[in-house]
């Protein structure tokens, strides 16, 4: 083991990793400033949808311009993963204040958690072929490249010349933050000097997820789409697919100070772990675990966690299994502050992680603590009482954020960033 | 299908597959490769294009007729008699 304890190596500088740059597209807004007023003013981003042999529905969609960093040619020739990736990736490149042109590309990685990739083309190429008497003589030489697992990392390497390593990280919902976590990894393994890391997902386009979730009880339903999305209150009904991404630029905080980068906040916890008990139901023991274990990588009590963005997704069972894991770690403390972001976007799936903790970082300046909208009647079996229900909350400090994340399969993950206070700091 | 239908048709696919290309000045007796950016997944395109709308085959070993827009048209010919625009 490399630290005592699995712990942070906080003593040396160059094992602190900091975010220097956020690029987004969520289905309530296209940047970092977007999506932040409207998580403040409780503007969700659910709207009618409708797909293939589903129907009628309801989702989450993303409306960036594509063409603002692609070709026509390029968004024709990639997948909606690709586009979301290559929006979000040149943004966070250009807010991060690196000049690009002199930056080493061979020093550069990629890494993007993905929910589940490939199941949008392959859809596609069978309802074509389905015109066709299922000639598979005329399935796409273009279906490969499209569903390799690590085409959205892929596609961004090529937007941006980049040399360096690439990969997506498979890891269910919790992919964001596992995409986050494996920059970070590889900064203080020296593999690259800088990271662009997060989450995306496409899943709105598979007609596959929808039915899915139909067929397990667990699609939401309701006559205005913006009120369908609703953690921890006692109508939910389950899930509303999003599509959407998050990428960071992350480097090495002496990389950062050197170049008088602004600083979002320092990675200082985080921890994945594996619940080993159902493919589907999630495991609160294992979940407060994984919790705990990115504290003590912190080197810090759960006393000092200011907002916990919590990960439930409107589901039966999962609300309840979060709330007592967030419950059994942090207690009934009310100077902390919980909230969800599932409940104005819908769940974007590999991108949720990564948009739930992005969209509060914002916390660390403005102090506030956005709400969970649509919390009309509390479930009393999600007993949290500091969750931030339908309007924002000013806080009187906001020092760390925890965000949760977790997904099928049972696989847990954890992310706590600091506030950078600067000198103080160095 | 007459050799101006069938341009018709190449000239459509290529806006499909080159749709950043302007290719109003396409000259046919040059290659497509020096006026557009075309690999060889785009070239691909054009040749399952072609099988999709009118079921012609066409084998690897004649992909080199598919150089310029005046050998396709050629090439096409005979394939595509009976097809309709």
């Amino acid at each position: 083991m490399l630290f005592e304890g699995g712990g942070s190596p906080m003593s040396d500088p160059n094992q602190r990793i900091v975010i220097t740059g956020i690029g987004l597209t969520s289905p309530n807004g296209n940047s970092l400033a977007e999506f932040r007023a409207n998580l403040l003013a409780g503007k969700s981003g659910v709207s009618n949808y409708e797909i293939r042999y589903i129907g009628e529905t309801l989702a989450g969609v993303c409306n960036f311009d594509p063409l603002r960093y692609q070709k026509r040619k390029d968004v024709r020739r990639g997948t909606r993963a690709g586009s979301i990736a290559i929006y979000c990736a040149n943004e966070a490149v250009q807010q991060s204040g690196l000049s690009w042109p002199d930056v080493p590309k061979n020093r550069v990685g990629v890494f993007i958690g993905i929910t589940e990739h490939g199941n949008v083309e392959t859809e596609n190429e069978i309802f074509e072929i389905s015109k066709f008497n299922y000639d598979t003589s005329v399935w796409s030489h273009h279906h490969n490249p499209r569903t390799v697992a690590n085409s959205p990392a892929g596609e961004v390497t090529l937007s941006l010349g980049i040399t360096g390593p690439h990969l997506c990280i498979g890891a269910a919902c919790a992919a964001g933050n596992a995409g986050f976590i494996q920059g970070l990894q590889m900064l203080r393994l020296g593999e690259v000097d800088l990271a662009i890391a997060g989450g995306v997902s496409e899943s709105i386009h598979t007609f596959g997820i929808f039915a899915g979730f139909k067929s397990q009880g667990a699609l939401a339903t309701n006559p205005e789409p913006t009120r369908a999305s609703r953690p921890f209150d006692l109508d939910r009904n389950g899930i509303v697919v999003a599509e959407g991404g998050g990428l960071l630029t992350l480097e090495r905080l002496p990389d950062a100070l050197r170049r008088g980068a602004r600083i979002y906040g320092e990675i200082v916890g985080h921890a994945m772990n594996s619940d080993a008990t159902d493919f589907v139901l999630p495991d609160p023991t294992r979940q407060a675990e994984c919790m705990r274990l990115a504290l003590q990588r912190a080197g810090i009590g759960p006393e000092s966690i200011d907002l916990v963005s919590s990960h439930a997704t409107a589901t039966e069972q999962g609300d309840i299994e979060e709330s007592q894991a967030i419950h059994s770690v942090f207690g009934d403390r009310m100077s902390l502050a919980i909230n969800n972001t599932k409940s104005f976007i819908g769940h974007a799936m590999g991108a949720a992680g990564a948009l739930e903790l992005l969209g509060n970082l914002p916390a660390f300046d403005d102090h506030f603590a956005h709400a969970t909208i649509n919390l009309d009647q509390p479930d009393p079996r999600c007993a949290l009482p500091q969750i931030v229900a339908n309007t924002p909350r000013k806080m009187d400090r906001v020092e760390y954020i925890l965000n949760n994340s977790f997904g099928m399969l049972g696989i847990n993950s954890a992310v706590i960033v600091k506030r950078y206070s600067g000198d103080q700091e160095e | 299908m007459s050799a101006d239908q069938i341009r018709q048709v190449i000239m459509k696919i290529l806006c499909r597959i080159a749709p950043d290309n302007d290719l109003t000045a396409l000259k046919d007796e040059v290659p497509f490769r020096e006026q557009m950016e075309l690999d060889s997944m785009d070239f691909l395109d054009i040749v399952m294009e072609l099988r999709k709308l009118y079921r012609v085959q066409i084998p690897e070993e004649d992909y080199g007729f598919l150089n310029t827009m005046a050998s396709t048209v050629q090439y096409l010919i005979p394939k595509l008699q009976t097809a309709t625009a």
